[in-house]
């Protein structure tokens, strides 16, 4: 996920095999797009507030 | 040779509660443990008798007043069936495994455990105000400089000299963190600042040694409570771990751990591998998630954690040559292989198995989409709800849904955990009494339960040995007891 900019499109003389990871790279930015996407749906909103409010003390 | 590794995990899980005027942690953990529990597992209380935190492994007791133990004794501290202690723990929900024989179903009740904090938190829906919300993480630090911990415990021969457990561990913990951590923004507790770091828990380690858990935190805890026979056994109680939500991670702690262990008390390590700095090397290693940084050893060399890791395991690898190794060692062995391979060639290809790199990852997919700076408080929120034992809210739990994690594991055997305890160590026996005869238990601890059968005075079951009371042992022994009192007969002829 850390690296997934899409690679330019294949060169008419690139050979298949490259283009097929071409492509390949592209759904897999997708399938990154679509998990940030459903992670949104279920990240906390309010997250300053959130997380300015959790506070432990006292522990093991 | 080295005696079988019986071990568990205690793991402190933080609590929040969304809405509350005043949010008290004590309460809203017995409300927790109290919502889980069914009546009768309530009545059973724990034996306290045996417990002596102040004792030290290296030959004597603290003085109370020189520490300030709290005394949790009237809170709320059950057993569940399953071999497991679920109570509060200071401020804390804190479940604590049954023994285990091996790193798989170490894995495998740990996860129990948090299905049994999520059952917690969905039973309490019903008796906390509406407007108001728990959530349980099962995380190390609130990131304000407070942490809680996910404590081990391995049983070791008495016979091993503790100097000896010292020397091998301190290099082993501080460089096992390259697969240990639990991934964490930012720093705490004096260390200087970082984006992200491998451990939820280094920032917090003070010193080499020593007998508190609270505060100055040690790389080794010595405090010596066996809670089995103390002529032939300890436990080593190992503080310095974070709680991992990935499987492949818990599974690696506690297998490369008791490997190293096992490796000692067969006095089979003849390196020397002593760090000149090891609290300042255990910050170091975990803030550098590159893993090139590289920490001095007494002598003046100078090493990277992978390289330290990389002499362990040749060590541990020439230790199952020699040596009979079981299963799971086996497979320990060639995971930690391959693991550290990758930590050397590419470690952002360990995404589905270790926390602290599936954490990063998901965090440079919001910063690059987000265009998000570290201290953003939307990357604090996705570091605290990667630990959210919420299956539908947690994001590991989302990663793992979309096939993003690697799972060792089933949900029907982490299912059964929950109820039932291992069949090959003394929690069995525990948790079979706990099944059959609750009613008439008054109290049980690690190595103790005690009847209650009527007229007779108490009697106390001990269970110092933690390799007895199996399945294999007992059942035969509880099938033939459909009563308590014919148990309690049949143990004395």
């Amino acid at each position: 996920m850390a690296d997934q900019k899409r690679k330019p499109k294949p060169k008419q003389e690139e050979t298949t095999e490259e283009a097929v990871e071409a492509k390949s790279t592209d759904e897999k930015t997708e399938e990154a797009d679509d998990l940030l996407d459903e992670i949104d749906s279920v990240l906390e909103s309010n997250a300053e507030e959130f997380v300015r409010s959790f506070v432990q003390k006292g522990g093991e | 040779m080295a005696i079988e590794k019986i071990c568990g995990i205690e793991t402190e899980y933080g609590i929040s509660v969304q809405g509350a005027v005043d949010f008290n942690p004590i309460l809203t953990s017995s409300l927790l443990i109290n919502a889980y529990a069914k009546p009768a597992f309530k009545r059973v209380r724990w034996d306290y008798e045996e417990e002596n935190p102040l004792r030290d492994a290296r030959g004597f007791d603290r003085a109370p007043a020189e520490t300030t133990p709290e005394d949790d004794s009237g809170l709320v501290n059950i057993i569940l069936p399953n071999g497991s202690r679920y109570y509060v723990d200071h401020a804390h929900p804190e479940y604590s495994s049954p023994e285990c024989s091996n790193a798989r179903d170490c894995v495998i009740w740990d996860k129990a455990g948090e299905r049994i904090l999520e059952d917690s938190m969905r039973a309490a829906y019903h008796i906390v105000p509406e407007h108001e919300r728990v959530f349980i993480y099962k995380n190390n630090s609130d990131g304000k400089g407070n942490s809680y911990g996910c404590h081990e415990n391995y049983l070791v021969d008495r016979k091993v000299p503790f100097p000896m457990l010292v020397k091998h561990l301190i290099p082993f913990f501080v460089s096992r963190q390259v697969f240990t951590g639990a991934g964490k923004v930012g720093a705490e507790n004096g260390a200087e600042n970082v984006d992200y770091q491998l451990s939820q828990r280094s920032d917090f380690f003070e010193v080499e040694v020593g007998l508190e858990t609270t505060f100055k935190r040690p790389i080794i805890n010595t405090r010596d409570e066996p809670h089995a026979d103390p002529d032939i056994y300890r436990r080593l109680h190992v503080i310095i771990g974070d709680a991992n939500m990935c499987e492949v991670s818990t599974y690696l702690k506690v297998g490369t751990t008791a490997l190293v262990l096992k490796m000692i008390e067969d006095d089979f390590i003849t390196d020397d591998f002593t760090l000149a700095e090891p609290v300042r090397a255990i910050k170091t290693v975990s803030h550098d998630t590159n893993l090139r940084t590289s920490i001095e050893l007494v002598g003046g060399r100078r090493t990277t954690a992978i390289e330290l890791q990389w002499e362990y395991l040749r060590l541990a690898k020439k230790y199952a040559q020699d040596n009979e190794i079981t299963e799971v060692e086996g497979d320990v062995l060639e995971r930690w292989e391959s693991v550290l391979d990758r930590l050397d060639t590419d470690p952002m290809s360990l995404g589905r198995e270790l926390d602290w790199v599936a954490k990063l990852q998901l965090m440079q997919a919001y910063r690059d989409r987000d265009s998000l700076e570290w201290d953003s408080p939307k990357l604090k929120m996705i570091d605290l709800q990667w630990h959210d034992v919420r299956r539908e809210k947690g994001l590991y739990y989302k990663l793992l849904g979309s096939g993003k994690i690697e799972q060792l594991l089933s949900e029907p055997e982490i299912a059964h955990a929950v109820d039932n305890p291992p069949t090959d160590t003394r929690a069995y026996f525990r948790g079979e009494c706990l099944r059959r005869f609750s009613e008439v238990i008054v109290a049980a601890s690690w190595d103790a339960l005690i009847f209650d059968i009527g007229d007779e005075p108490l009697r106390k079951v001990p269970t110092l040995e933690p390799m007895r009371g199996t399945k294999a042992h007992v059942d035969a022994l509880l099938d033939a007891s459909p009563e308590a009192s014919t148990l309690i007969r049949n143990l004395g002829s």
